[in-house]
């Protein structure tokens, strides 16, 4: 028994993966696919779906995984595999009502639902929306606003390197600059929420 | 430092955020937020705002890594059920040994001479209608193309001719024959014994059951005396000495003989073998057995066999005239019932026969 553990791999537990997935580990995510992914696109292949469908859908899932870890009050209630299995099933069902197509789906929508994850999904789709908005915020900006208040917000450059960057003649007018672009930004991302 | 503007208190801000300031400074500017509240709003909204902004990125790349990780992984092919797999296993070896089956078959087949003596069994069995005037059309032929070598023109050959027989249905006007032998007729014209002619017109024709129902449209001719035999519906019996009169050459011809068996050739169960003696003419002839009821319609026979003529039983005629659209109809066919030939001799049964008996001539 003792030998046949050390043969196989080392299972990593739920929490390791949660903990990756927050901080956006690679080595999180292959283990996801790895693990997680195979009854997942087997399910929807299984189900009217192709391959890239299934990728879709099983990205999705990760994305409300990642939504739902990233809030504060977070606490999973149940195994890994059951949430994210839940979660695609949900989704294809609902890319599947969408399709008009409700037939042939009798074995996944007959029986009643694992887990209740219809919240998580509703907050997921919520915080997707804010941040195409921010994408899309972001896009109409333009430059060199966009990659002035990228390198300073994101990639926490400091004013003397955008100066030089930019080719300014002081950061004065760069702080200027940055003021006007940051007010712009916040502009177009709340009118475009309205 | 109310008076303070706005995008400087933001770089201040800024530098709050990012740590850039002493500890002095750091103080200061907690003490300014606390002195001027709509400050500390700005600074509030523009942290969060950041702050959103920061997770934005970090999520924009877990999903552009999750993407990339998927690129990696195949979903698993669609679970077929077992019978659909051994299928899919083995349907290049089905195939193969299908088409080695076909071609073994086949090669077999033609190499015992299968096809050439399905060709000979085909053709056994022959129409009993007469070409007319062959000899003569060939005569003519020749004569014409001898004509034509110097003129070079081609004329129409004139279309074959054909003679059978046909009896009387009703006394007044619908006779049956064979439906081969008014195939392809220009025109149809009865002869009787007296040699008188009339023309008649195709009503109906089946073609499965080889049945023709003629109407005589001539306005010479004048309705019959009651057609003297009777129409017998019920399947004679094997044995049952039967004759026939029909018109082989112009002359009428009696012939005679027995039922041999209830099924025709290749055991098609509309017609009768008989075994009288028929030759090209005879189709189209009533068959009758001793009481002068009619029984069959000869319809042809089987080369190379001694004795086996085909004759269309009488409940397939009767079927075939129930079938008839009343509105393709003169009148209706109502067939006699009245037998006056049951109780006399062959010979005279013969003489009241021939009268309704015609040769039928296809143009």
């Amino acid at each position: 028994m003792s030998k046949i553990r050390q043969i196989l791999p080392k299972e990593i537990s739920d929490l390791e993966i949660i903990a990756g997935v927050a901080k956006g580990e690679s080595s999180a995510i292959n283990t996801i696919y790895t693990q997680f992914f195979p009854s997942v696109a087997r399910m929807i292949v299984n189900n009217n779906g192709s391959d890239e469908e299934a990728k879709d859908i099983f990205q999705e899932a990760v994305m409300v995984l990642y939504d739902r870890v990233t809030q504060q009050d977070f606490e999973l209630k149940s195994k890994l595999k059951t949430f994210l299995y839940a979660v695609s099933r949900r989704l294809w069902l609902k890319q599947l009502n969408r399709k008009g197509s409700s037939t042939n789906t009798s074995d996944i929508s007959d029986y009643e639902d694992l887990l209740h994850v219809e919240e998580d999904i509703e907050k997921h789709v919520e915080i997707e929306s804010k941040f195409t908005q921010m994408e899309s915020a972001l896009e109409q900006l333009g430059e060199p606003c966009k990659t002035i208040l990228n390198d300073f917000y994101i990639a926490n450059l400091s004013m003397q390197e955008i100066c030089e960057k930019f080719g300014y003649t002081n950061t004065d007018n760069v702080k200027t600059q940055k003021y006007k672009c940051l007010q712009r930004l916040k502009k177009l991302f709340f009118n475009n929420k309205n | 430092m109310s008076s303070m503007r706005r995008n400087e208190f933001m770089d201040w801000a800024d530098q709050y955020l990012r740590g850039e300031l002493s500890v002095d400074d750091r103080f200061a500017f907690e003490k300014f937020c606390l002195d001027y509240p709509e400050f500390h709003q700005i600074f509030e909204e523009h942290k969060r705002f950041i702050s959103s902004w920061k997770e934005n990125e970090r999520r924009g790349l877990f999903k552009k890594s999750l993407h990339r990780e998927s690129l990696h992984h195949q979903a698993p092919a669609k679970n077929d059920t077992a019978i659909i797999k051994i299928w899919k296993k083995l349907q290049m070896n089905a195939g193969v040994a299908a088409a080695v089956a076909l071609i073994s078959v086949f090669s077999t087949l033609w190499l015992t001479g299968y096809f050439t003596s399905i060709k000979k069994a085909s053709s056994d069995y022959s129409a009993l209608r007469r070409e007319m005037n062959t000899v003569k059309k060939n005569v003519n032929e020749q004569n014409k193309a001898i004509q034509n070598i110097n003129n070079g023109k081609d004329k129409i050959p004139t279309p074959i001719h054909f003679g059978a027989t046909g009896f009387m249905l009703t006394k007044d006007g619908y006779v049956v024959t064979n439906y081969h032998v008014v195939n392809g007729a220009d025109s149809v014209h009865l002869q009787n014994n007296k040699g008188q002619a009339f023309k008649a017109q195709i009503i109906y024709s089946d073609i499965e059951k080889d049945i023709a129902i003629l109407h005589i449209s001539d306005s010479t001719f004048k309705a019959a005396k009651s057609v003297p035999y009777t129409f017998k519906r019920q399947i004679s019996d094997i044995g049952e000495d039967i004759f026939t009169i029909g018109f082989p050459r112009d002359e009428a011809v009696y012939g005679q003989g027995y039922l041999s068996s209830k099924t025709g050739y290749a055991g098609d169960t509309i017609a009768y073998q008989i075994s009288i003696p028929v030759n090209p003419g005879n189709s189209g002839g009533p068959v009758l057995d001793n009481q002068g009821n009619i029984i069959g319609i000869i319809s042809g026979k089987q080369k190379g066999i001694d004795g086996a003529a085909f004759a269309i039983k009488t409940k397939e005629l009767i079927e075939t005239l129930n079938r008839i659209p009343a509105d393709s109809l003169k009148g209706n066919v109502v067939l006699n019932t009245k037998n006056t030939l049951s109780n006399l001799t062959r010979t005279e049964q013969i003489k009241k026969i021939q009268d309704y008996i015609y040769i039928v001539k296809v143009y």
